[in-house]
This record gives structure tokens, sequence and C-alpha cells, in this order.
């Protein structure tokens, strides 16, 4: 009996090896990323994330147009992806028949399997020239008033990135709200059909009363998706380091950055530069990626098993 | 016409989920003002039928409807009804309380918001009338901006009925209201039927028999999907016509 | 105060009853727009690069800058490759985890490694691209088919761990317990009847993950980095077919777009593939072991 013990003991001891590398591929990750970006953290300080100068050549490096960029395009995605993505989660759970909502889940999920660059590359010669023959034009015409719909027109640019990251993200939204929707249980919404409500009053007042708690943790899920998206964004941005309140004008992202730039560093400082920009696209994807959880969590009552 | 107000005829009433025969040829008249309470084993078909009354058996596919149900003198099967309409005439109150994600006075305020009733002076007013009228109001009466969740389960369930009263119903529907309660919550909603009365027509599911004996007028047994016996309680209860009612009643079976 | 609701809800009944019709449409639209959107990228997809799929695409190394012609075979060849190294990396450690939290671990760790594993699936796929740089690339002192293998395999690891737990965890009792009973030590029930009871299971999850990386281009874009040639050993850079998509995309050469669009089907075809093949064990696996 003692030799099973021991021959238990052993085995445990070495699986646990596997659990406790992910916990140092986690912190590991952190500190590799801190390390290395220590010349540049020393240098800069905190003014890196204030800086808008990006020069590679003078060393002088400051991370504010990429954070603005990611800012911009996350948020305009979101106020694409949002009333779409709830409207269809609404119409899969409370309207279509069952066979239609199953079949429209499917290829959902379908477009949240493309994989980045595919999108990148439609987005290249299809939505780029869309955005630049009609889209862009279109809005200059009737909104060009707003400083976000004046400047030249490449098509590349924040709102071409905008939508692409919209159509990215727009997947997870509907999927998570789509179950939180269908986890109301439906006694809610006969009450308010038993005070005399519409379909749409009682669906839109109550249901999603109930579900907006876990499809809040679905936005930002998308959100957290969107920050760090990279290939599809860095294909079409245009690759320019500005701020501008202008969507036509292209520009950049944290992620897109450091696809386009990291192979081309040639100093240690520009190196160290880009990790450190690794490393706030890192810290914050974190945070998101949590506050999402705990959202959902706290509705579906336990880790949802559709996302990833 | 008046005298109508808040009466329920059902005439031969058959319904149907799919090919199941859930009611079989009911027939029963409600008279307004009166409190009648529905009782049988389960699955005789009670809840079905109180849902006749609201239509909101409509919401299960595959139901149908053959017969006449007339509220106020109105076929409420007619294909011209109003949905909508009859569902505000005809209130519910459901077993598990529901209480909307919303503060107290959102809550009651909500069946008059949706049929666009702004006023705010006219909300406010209905608001605490309605609470008075389902003796919630002096415990809330402090905190109507509170979230209704933060409210005891009876509390709640006397919200709903607050609620269901706030749209000027004349009748209210009540599937098991009290069974999710403890006894003195029970009693206070008891009590609260008895005095609403007045103003409404109430039915009443419940599987608790002294519950029916307590506080109905008259009592409906039913089995299979069929009525089995239907008169006034006090008779019901001491000399019932029926065999099988009278087993039901002692326990024989149930 | 009857009269108020009475004549209200007269007065507004129209208004909600076409807007209560109307967003019927609506939100039907929103869905459906979805699905449009959908088929419009699948279509381009197909119409662009259907012709390209030659057997030349096939079997031809990339021609010199600007030269038309060649192919995509290094590409398809070198991720084929990548995924291997990805599976040796992150399988054993996803799988030991998933095991390991199933079976042996206590509440706490269990809550703390699982937490990990879901921050690791936020992390954006280009910082483990960096990791690997840091930890692969610059000691190797340069690009290799190791570093692009490792960044792909830590990306799997929490999906792996969280399939394997799952269905290691399913794995009913009783089979633990009648291998207890023989006197086998928990160690060898683990390893020669829970394991082998929850290979479908695991599996699935396996390929599901690798369905997931197979598509990654952002951490190979500085690991990996892509190579025109054909792979000699592991410590040199390697193509991939999606590094090969978007270098050719964002090139000026028509010819490069051409392939590009090729190439792009020939990935998701390879996604598609691997995921038909894991819902496709799911399910039968599903059909003849009921009662779970």
């Amino acid at each position: 009996m003692s030799r099973h013990d021991t021959s238990d003991i052993v085995f445990r001891r070495i699986l646990a090896v596997f659990p406790i590398s992910i916990l140092i591929l986690v912190a590991g990750i952190f500190f590799e990323l801190i390390w290395s970006s220590l010349p540049s953290l020393n240098k800069f300080g905190v003014g890196f994330l204030f800086s808008r100068v990006w020069d590679p050549v003078a060393e002088n490096f400051g991370a504010l147009p990429f954070i603005f960029g990611t800012c911009v395009t996350s948020l305009v995605a979101l106020l694409l992806a949002i009333p779409i993505g709830v409207g269809a989660a609404i119409y899969l759970a409370e309207y279509a028949p069952p066979k239609v909502s199953k079949t429209i889940s499917i290829l959902v999920d379908l477009l949240a399997a493309i994989p980045s660059v595919i999108y990148g590359l439609w987005g290249i010669f299809v939505l780029v020239p869309f955005m630049r023959n009609s889209v862009q034009p279109f809005l200059g015409k009737f909104l060009g008033f707003l400083p976000f719909f004046q400047g030249p027109n490449y098509g590349v640019g924040f709102l071409a990135a905008s939508f692409i990251l919209a159509i990215i993200i727009v997947p997870f939204i509907i999927s998570v709200s789509r179950e939180v929707l269908i986890a109301v249980p439906s006694v809610y919404k006969e009450s308010a059909y038993a005070l005399g409500a519409t379909r749409w009053e009682a669906i839109f007042n109550i249901v999603l009363s109930y579900g907006k708690v876990g499809i809040l943790g679905a936005v930002i899920l998308a959100l957290g998706r969107a920050i760090g998206e990279t290939m599809a964004v860095t294909m079409i941005i245009g690759n320019n380091v500005v701020i501008s309140p202008s969507l036509f004008s292209p520009g950049y992202t944290l992620a897109s950055v450091l696809a386009n730039e990291f192979s081309e560093a040639d100093t240690s400082m520009y190196l160290s530069a880009l990790i450190e920009i690794g490393l706030v696209l890192f810290l914050v994807s974190i945070i998101v990626n949590i506050l999402a959880r705990i959202l959902i969590w706290s509705v579906t009552k336990g880790p949802s098993e559709i996302i990833k | 016409m008046s005298s109508t107000r808040g009466s329920i005829k059902v005439k031969d009433l058959n319904l149907y989920y799919g090919s199941l025969h859930a009611l079989k040829n009911i027939t029963m008249s409600i008279e307004p003002h009166k409190i009648v309470a529905m009782i049988g084993p389960s699955g005789c078909g009670k809840s079905t039928l109180i849902r006749v009354f609201n239509r909101m058996n409509d919401l299960i596919p595959a139901s149908r409807v053959e017969g006449e149900v007339l509220v106020d003198g109105v076929n409420i099967y007619d294909k011209n009804t109003d949905v909508v309409s009859l569902r505000r005439k005809v209130g519910m109150v459901f077993q598990k309380s529901t209480p909307f994600p919303k503060s107290i006075y959102e809550n009651i305020a909500y069946g008059l918001k949706i049929v666009g009733i702004k006023d705010h002076r006219i909300l406010t007013e209905t608001v605490e009338k309605s609470l008075k009228r389902a003796a919630l109001w002096e415990e809330v009466k402090d905190r109507l901006n509170k979230s209704a969740m933060s409210l005891s389960g009876g509390q709640q369930q006397r919200l709903c009925i607050a609620r269901a009263i706030a749209v000027a119903p004349e009748i209210i529907l009540m599937d098991e209201p009290c069974s999710a309660l403890d006894p003195i919550a029970t009693a206070r909603i008891e009590e609260l039927m008895v005095t609403l009365k007045d103003e409404y027509t109430i039915v009443i599911v419940t599987h608790n028999m002294q519950q029916a004996a307590r506080v109905s007028d008259k009592t409906a047994f039913l089995m299979h999907g069929q009525i089995i016996e239907f008169t006034k309680t006090t008779d019901f209860f001491t000399k019932p016509s029926n065999k099988i009612t009278e087993d039901y009643i002692t326990g024989r079976f149930g | 105060m009857k009269e108020s609701i009475h004549t209200a809800f007269v007065r507004t009944r129209l208004r909600r009853a076409i807007w209560d019709k109307a967003m019927v449409y609506v939100l039907s639209l929103c869905a459906f727009g979805i699905l449009l959107v959908l088929f419009i990228i699948l279509g381009h997809l197909f119409i662009q690069g259907v012709t390209s799929l030659n057997l030349d695409f096939f079997i031809h190394l990339p021609k010199p800058v600007g030269e038309a012609g060649g192919g995509m075979a290094n590409g398809i060849a070198g991720t084929f490759t990548l995924l291997l190294l990805a599976i040796c990396v992150g399988v054993p450690v996803g799988l030991g985890s998933g095991v390991y939290l199933s079976e042996y671990a206590d509440l706490r760790f269990a809550q703390v490694v699982r937490f990990m594993s879901d921050v690791m699936n936020g992390i954006p796929s280009i910082v483990y691209g960096i990791f690997a740089y840091i930890v692969c690339v610059l000691p190797m002192k340069g690009f290799s088919a190791l570093s692009g293998g490792f960044a792909l395999g830590i990306m799997m690891i929490p999906m792996i761990t969280r399939t394997s737990e799952q269905f290691v965890r399913m794995v009913p009792p009783q089979l633990r317990e009648a291998g207890l009973a023989l006197g086998i030590p928990k160690w060898r029930v683990t390893l020669d009847i829970v394991i082998p009871s929850a290979l479908a299971g695991i599996t699935t999850g396996v390929m599901v993950a690798l369905a997931r990386v197979a598509g990654e281009t952002a951490p190979l874009l500085f690991t990996a980095f892509g190579n025109n040639y054909w792979q000699r050993s592991l410590t040199q850079p390697i193509a991939a077919l999606p590094l090969q998509v978007f270098n050719y995309a964002i090139s000026p050469f028509d010819d490069w777009h051409r392939q590009a669009w090729a190439g792009a089907i020939v990935l998701i075809l390879m996604v598609l593939i691997i995921n038909g093949w894991a819902q496709f064990f799911v399910m039968s696996r599903n059909r003849w072991s009921s009662g779970k």
C-alpha cells in the first residue's frame, strides 16, 4: 500500500508541473515585457503614454497616437456593433423559430472563425475601395460639417478599420447576448404581457433589462477583442502616426504599430519602446477581459463555454 | 351594463395543445365582484383554464381553442380581439413573484407608461393609490426609488398585485400566488383578496383547499381537464354533490 | 382615473402596434444583415481566389519578386510544421493541467489556475509573439520555426486546459472507483482508464484550439518570420500560409494579390475542416455514449 502512496505522490508532483507552468507563463510574460521595456520606461517614464512624438531616428518615443487610434477604432466599432449585435441577438432569442435561430447562430460562429488576415485581405480589396468611392464621399457630403467627416479621402483610415473591427466583434456580442436573453426566465416576459404590453415592449423593456448585466459583459468582452485585434486593422488603417479628429484620416493602433515596425526595429531603444507598447496592450487587455468575465458570470452563473 | 363589468362566461370551451386535449367541454359563469377558486390535483388543467381568460396560452405554440369565452359579454377568442387591450383589463399575478429590475415606483408605473401616460402627477397618484390598495404603501412609501428586488417575498407579491391594479383592470387572475410564501405573508394576501373583491373580480388557482374555503365565494373542482363541480364554496365543502369531489376533499386521492 | 387610462390606451394603441410590427423587421434585418456580410466576404474569397487554385499553387515555391507564377507550397507545409510544433508545446501542458485540475487540485489552486488560464485567453496574440521573440528569437539570434511553434503552442494552452478538464471531469466516478477497487494506484487509473475514456473529447478540444491558431498571423510576424524556400532546419525562419497571405496582400503586385486570395481560401478551408472534424468527433461520441 505504501508503495502505491509513494508512486501516487510522485505522479501528482510531476503532474503539478503543468498547471504551475501556466502560472509561471503569465508571470513570465509580464516579467519579460517589463524587463525588456526597462530602457524605455526609464528614459520616458509616464510621459510615454502622453507623448505624441514617435521618432525612431531621434530615439524619441511616445505612445499617445497609438492609444488614440486604439481608442477611436474600438469605440466606433462598438458603436456600430452593439445595436446590430444586440438587435440580432434579440431576434434570435425571441423572434426566430428555433431552427432558424440555431442555423443563424452556427453561421455567426462561422464569422467568428474567419482568421483576421482574411478580413484584412477582404478589407484591402473590397472594403477600402468601397469606403473611398462610396461611403466616405457620401458622409463627407451630408455630414461634412462635423470634424469627423472632413479631410482627404483615401479609403484607408480610422473609419475603415472601425468597420472591419465591428464585423469582427459582432459575432461575440451576438452569441453571448443570445445566451443571456435565453437564460431570462419566461415568467418575467409573461408578467409584462399580463400588464398589457405588446411583444416588443415586453422584450425591450423587461427581458432586456433582466439581461443588461450579461449583455454589458458581452460588450466589454468584445471591446477586449477589438483592442487586441492586429492583422485586419494593420492592413487597412493606413499606418500613419497622427492624432486627428477626422475618421477619414489614416492612423495607427497599439497593435498595428507592433505588427508593422517590430521586425524593423534597429536600435535597442526602439525595440524597448515597442515592447513597452506591448506591455500597455497586455495590461489593458487583461483588465478589460477580467471585467467582462465577472459581469458575464454573474448572470449566466458560470463560465460560458461557447466563448473561446 | 356595469353589472356585467368583470364577468366571465365560458361556453363549451375545448383547448388543445397539438393533439393533447387539455380542456374538455368547459362551461362556467363567473359573476362580477366575486372570488372564484379553482382547485384540483396537479395537471388537472386549472392553470390552463385560468390562462384562457387573458389568452396567455396563446404564447404556447400549437395551442388551439374551440368555443366561446365572453368577458363582459364579448367573446375574447373572436378574430378581431385586441389581445393587448384584453390583458390590461384582465390582470394576472403569478406563482413566482416577478418584480422588474427597476425601482418600486417604476414597477408600478410601468403599465401606465407604456400606454403613454407621462403626466408625473397622475403617475405618482396612481402609484400611491395602487400601493395602498395592495396594503403595501406603509411599508415602502419612504423608499419608492429603491429597487423592487430588495423587498421580501410577500412584499414582492403584493407589489405585483399593486402593479396589476395600477392599470385599472376589471378582473384579476392569480395563479397559486401564495405557494412560495410563508403562512404570515399568505394570510396578508388572503386578507387583501377579500378587500379587493369590492372593486375587482378575482379568480384564484390554488392547491391549498383550506385557502379556497377561507377566501372564495364559489369553488370549481377540475380533473383531467374537466369541471367536476362548481358551486358556492360553503356548499362545496360541506355537501359536495359529486362523489369524486368528496373523495378529493377528504383526501382519498390527489 | 379610469377614464384617463382608457383614453391614453386608445390614443397610443396604433403607435404601439406600428412599433411592434416594425421592430420585427428591424431586428430580423440586423440578423440577416450580418449573414449578408458573411456571404459577401466568403463570396469575394471564392470569386477572387478559386481560379488561382491550380496544381501549381500547391506544389510550387514563390517566384522572385515581380515574376508571375509560383505557389505557396512552402507556406502550406510551413503551417503544418508550425502546428505540429505547437501541439508539442500546447498539448502536454494543456492536457496535464486539465487532468490535474480535474483529478488532483484543491479548490483554491484550481481557481487560481483557471483564472490565469482565462487571463491568457484575453492576451492579444501579438503579445505572445513579443514574448516568443524575447524568449526564443533573441537568445537564438534569429527567427525560427521553433519560436513560431512556441508562440502558437502557448496560445493553445488555455483552450486545451479548459476542454481537457471538462472532458476528464465527465468520466463517470464509477470507472475510477472500479479501478481503485482492484488495487490499482490512482496514477495508473488516471493514465490507463480515465484519460483514455475522455480521449475523444480531449482530441476535440485540441482540434478546436488548433483551428484557432492555424489562422494566426500576428505571433508569427517576428518569430517564424517567413521564408521563400523550403525548410532546412527548425532553427531557421519558416514560411506559413497566413504570413504569406499577409505579405502578398500588402504587396504592390497584382499577381501576388491573386495568390493571396487563393491562399486565403486554402487557409479558411483548413480552419473549417479542422473545426468540422472536431464537431463530427463530438457528435459521433455523444451518439453512442448517452446518459452524460
